[in-house]
């Protein structure tokens, strides 16, 4: 393989995967899919070039450089091909915010989405919610802050944030979907409805995001598989 | 204007460790601000109103918050001095995948150690030294994480240390005996004016520790 050529390993519903395909769109860059059917077996390649997690996505570049965890693999796309345009801002305090979003949003926000849909009983699933909106509320507040008037978090352009956010959309549909209700609505949080809209029909993302009643039907199956590991371990 | 550094902190906080480190490094000048965690300041809630949490690194008014980011901020503000990601894409790639590693892991573990017995606590131990096993294993023979000399993994993990002996003592087990070179490593480091002066003392650590358990009725 050329010392050039990049790869990398992903999964179509997986809000991580996107991350690494954003950014090498965003710096028109060419790259090898490698999709991993993650439900029949991780790929060897996958196991040798991530072996501490087994999880994608991985970015490898040229012969020999595996690069794990979505948002270093952002990062690294970012400043190994420096003279594209810039995904994380330059200004060393507005990469902090960056950084501390994306950190909240990978920790605490999309747990919390995740969890409306495995939540044990009316309680728990309005907690869940209860946080998802919270975070849009903060998440609303940071759009204000971070674009200065522009389109995006990274202002003119799709940035770090964008992408970290953004990713996550599809999954957010998916809630709203199942459980009948609006998250992100017009009404509490009018920036992000329109910065989503703008995000998903961007050219570097609207071939990576995946259909959301695909992904509906997707989550169906991963709810069912979730809910079935649940029953079997109360059984024992 | 003359810079102001502030740091809200609390001592035996292995994350507010990282910044001290990371400053003194750099030579910067700052205010370190003591927060008792069960009664926390107004100041302290104002600059990270997400988390609640330290430490909190404050720079000309402006919060920074999360250890490894402040780490990254103090490095790339302070950039002429003590480098502490390497210039390299690939290399701070890597860096940045073991301080998260690190963070993934070692509080959770460590703290899994102290508060739990028997069965849980086996397993706990048993986790914990496969991760220090794991890390000790990237660390291989160079002297630093970060090559020869202080780096961005080093100043993510070496806090830790500060808090090994109290892990030993609740675990009975001794970390030493499990992973040698990382204690090796470990000592290195405290021979570093900015290591030595931003941990606590082991003993301390440990009694902390004790009063923890006392608090949280964990025999």
């Amino acid at each position: 393989m050329a010392t050039n050529e990049v790869k990398v390993l992903g999964s179509w519903p997986s809000p991580y995967a996107m991350r690494p395909r954003i950014a090498l769109n965003l710096k028109s860059l060419t790259y090898e899919y490698i999709e991993e059917k993650l439900w029949e077996g991780k790929s060897e390649l996958l196991l040798q070039s991530n072996p501490v997690y087994k999880k994608i996505p991985v970015l490898i570049h040229g012969d020999n450089k595996p690069i794990c965890e979505s948002l270093i693999i952002v990062q690294y796309i970012d400043e190994a091909w420096s003279s594209g345009p810039s995904i994380l801002p330059s200004d060393p305090c507005e990469r902090a915010v960056a950084r501390f979003w994306a950190a909240y949003l990978d920790d605490k926000w999309f747990p919390a989405v995740k969890s409306i849909g495995v939540a044990k009983g009316e309680e728990a699933k309005k907690a869940a919610i209860a946080q998802v909106e919270e975070g849009l509320a903060l998440m609303e507040e940071a759009y204000d802050k971070c674009s200065k008037g522009k389109g995006y978090f990274g202002g003119d352009e799709v940035g770090y944030l964008d992408i970290a956010f953004g990713s996550f959309l599809g999954w957010l549909r998916v809630t709203e979907k199942f459980n009948a209700m609006k998250l992100l609505d017009e009404g509490k949080t009018p920036g992000l409805v329109k910065w989503a809209d703008r995000f998903c029909s961007h050219a570097a993302v609207k071939d990576v995001m995946p259909d959301t009643d695909k992904l509906a039907e997707f989550g169906k199956f991963v709810i069912a598989k979730i809910r079935a590991a649940g029953a079997a371990a109360e059984m024992h | 204007m003359a810079e102001e550094v502030v740091l809200l902190d609390f001592w035996p906080s292995p994350f507010g460790m990282r910044s001290r480190i990371a400053l003194a490094e750099k030579g910067i000048k700052y205010e370190y601000k003591e927060e008792d965690l069960r009664n926390k300041s107004a100041l302290l809630l104002q600059m990270n109103p997400v988390h609640k949490k330290i430490p909190v690194l404050i720079h000309n008014g402006k919060p920074v918050c999360e250890s490894l980011i402040q780490v990254q901020y103090i490095d790339e503000v302070w950039h002429d001095k003590a480098p502490l990601l390497p210039s390299d894409p690939y290399q701070k790639a890597t860096a940045r995948f073991w301080a998260d590693y690190i963070d993934k892991k070692i509080y959770d573990l460590g703290s899994r150690v102290w508060k739990t017995k028997g069965e849980e606590q086996a397993t706990a131990k048993k986790e914990f030294i496969e991760s220090l096993k794991l890390i000790e294993r990237e660390l291989g023979d160079k002297p630093y994480f970060g090559g020869e000399s202080l780096g961005y993994v080093d100043v993510a993990f070496i806090p830790f240390y500060s808090w090994f002996y109290a892990y030993e003592k609740c675990g009975n087990f001794s970390i030493e005996a499990e992973c040698p070179k990382l204690i090796a490593w470990a000592k290195r480091c405290m021979q570093k004016e900015s290591v030595a002066k931003s941990l606590p003392d082991q003993q301390k650590v440990y009694d902390f520790i004790l009063q923890m358990k006392k608090r949280f009725g964990i025999e």
